[in-house]
């Protein structure tokens, strides 16, 4: 586990360097939400709606900045360091931290941005918050397979979205339902049960991710 | 027994030609073709099965075809995750031929019982796609072979290829059973009467012992052409790999 941490130091050290991939993701979800307040003029947006907008800006912003985890490995050159210095485990827990991290931060700065821009009353906050963490976490364990996926796949971008939506639909159904009801919506799905499944999918998604990891990464 | 070519013991079923073994193959396809004939022939010629319950009526007849064909779809993406996992295990090309076949008559399944429910949907709650659950989940398995399928067109090299395909599948094969019957329960209480369909057709204490007979003929005959189809989509791949071996 300490190479774990050694994977996460080095990563949090290059990124407050360069702070590349934390401005992508913030910047993204800050320009897509602006673009849908201009949309929906700031307000009269029903429960579900809010709830939708929110986790498919978490999405694609995660999409599109998470994606290259594995891959700037690569183009930095300092992918056969990796594999040769530090465990399998290792490699994945700490690119998963990571990866956490980032959408930890992410939530920070959106929930805030998301109430003012679109006048959302949230009323639970401590579902809200719970939502946010399992689905975080089903969400980064997924990603950081599929990144080591398209990775060792020598494939771009686009892909991403193909390969990692089918396979996180349950989770951001679920999600979004809860979020309805943090925001003051109606009842499509009974509390218990969602957080069921999505503390359910976060447990599946991080072990398989696990499992499945060294397959990814050693030819 | 036989000897592969790095001088191993192997054992492969689909290698045994033999004249019992083809002999039980024409069983299967015959079985298959009379049981799915008896079927269509069955399908109009007795009551629509449903036709008591509110998403009945005529169409409802599509019962008999599109909930096999469902099951089958969903037993074939399972076929396809353990086909995977042997295959990051043992490494035969074998492996990797019968989780693509079996991803792609998934496929094919998936979109005839998609479109037969569509159908059925129009007829007894009056348009094509609700949004129900169950058609919602449904398509994602639609989404998931296509995905599949872009990753190996898109990956260069073959044993790559094999490898992350092969993981992209177990992975969306620990995920699919939250789709295909988690969440289609969860949603009981507000959505349609699929679900009320699914519980009854479930409990089989609405439906005849007439009704019952033909759905298990109707299941037994689309799993029958399923493993046809498997071993059609075998051989295909083992030529297409010879073809392509010979060419270099």
């Amino acid at each position: 586990m300490r190479s774990a941490w050694a994977v996460l130091a080095k990563d949090v050290r290059g990124e407050y360097r360069t702070r590349y991939a934390i401005n992508a993701l913030l910047l993204f979800a800050l320009v897509t939400l602006t673009a849908l307040s201009f949309s929906t003029g700031g307000s009269g947006l029903t429960p579900l709606l809010a709830a939708v907008f929110y986790w498919i800006i978490l999405f694609f912003s995660v999409f599109s900045s998470l994606a290259q985890t594995f891959v700037k490995e690569t183009e930095t050159k300092t992918e056969l360091f990796l594999k040769l210095t530090a465990p399998d485990d290792a490699v994945f827990f700490g690119k998963w931290a990571f990866n956490l991290i980032l959408v930890v931060l992410l939530n920070i700065m959106l929930t805030p941005l998301f109430v003012v821009m679109l006048n959302i009353t949230l009323t639970q906050w401590g579902v809200w918050l719970l939502t946010l963490f399992l689905g975080g976490v089903g969400l980064v364990s997924t990603t950081t397979l599929l990144g080591a996926l398209i990775a060792a796949a020598n494939v771009r971008g686009a892909l991403f979205s193909v390969l990692a939506f089918p396979v996180l639909l349950p989770l951001l159904v679920t999600a979004i339902r809860v979020s309805e009801r943090c925001f003051g919506g109606g009842a499509a799905i009974a509390q218990s049960d969602a957080f069921l499944v999505l503390g359910a999918y976060a447990v599946v998604s991080t072990t398989a991710a696990w499992l499945l990891f060294p397959f990814v990464w050693r030819d | 027994m036989g000897l592969d070519g790095i001088g191993q013991r192997s054992y492969n079923w689909a290698d045994d030609r033999n004249d019992e073994s083809e002999r039980d193959v024409i069983v299967l396809k015959v079985l298959s073709i009379v049981l799915i004939t008896g079927v269509t022939v069955l399908a109009f010629f007795t009551d629509p099965p449903l036709a008591a319950m509110q998403s009945g009526g005529g169409a409802s007849r599509l019962f008999y075809f599109h909930v096999p064909m469902a099951q089958v779809s969903f037993l074939s993406f399972m076929t396809a995750a353990v086909f995977a996992v042997l295959y990051l295990r043992r490494r035969r090309p074998d492996d990797d031929h019968l989780a693509t076949a079996s991803a792609e008559i998934g496929l094919i399944f998936c979109v005839v019982a998609l479109i037969t429910g569509s159908l059925w949907a129009k007829q007894a709650w009056g348009a094509y796609w609700n949004w129900d659950p169950r058609q919602l989940f449904l398509f994602a398995l639609i989404l998931f072979y296509g995905a599949f399928f872009a990753l190996r067109q898109a990956t260069a090299s073959i044993e790559a290829k094999r490898r992350l395909s092969a993981v992209y599948l177990i992975f969306g094969g620990a995920i699919s059973p939250f789709l295909f019957f988690v969440l289609p329960r969860l949603y009981q209480s507000l959505h349609e009467d699929a679900n009320e369909v699914v519980m009854a057709a479930a409990t089989k204490s609405t439906m005849s012992t007439q009704v019952t007979s033909i759905f298990v003929a109707s299941t037994l005959g689309f799993l029958l052409l399923y493993i046809w189809l498997l071993r059609l989509g075998l051989d295909t791949a083992r030529m297409e790999e010879k073809r392509a071996a010979a060419q270099e």
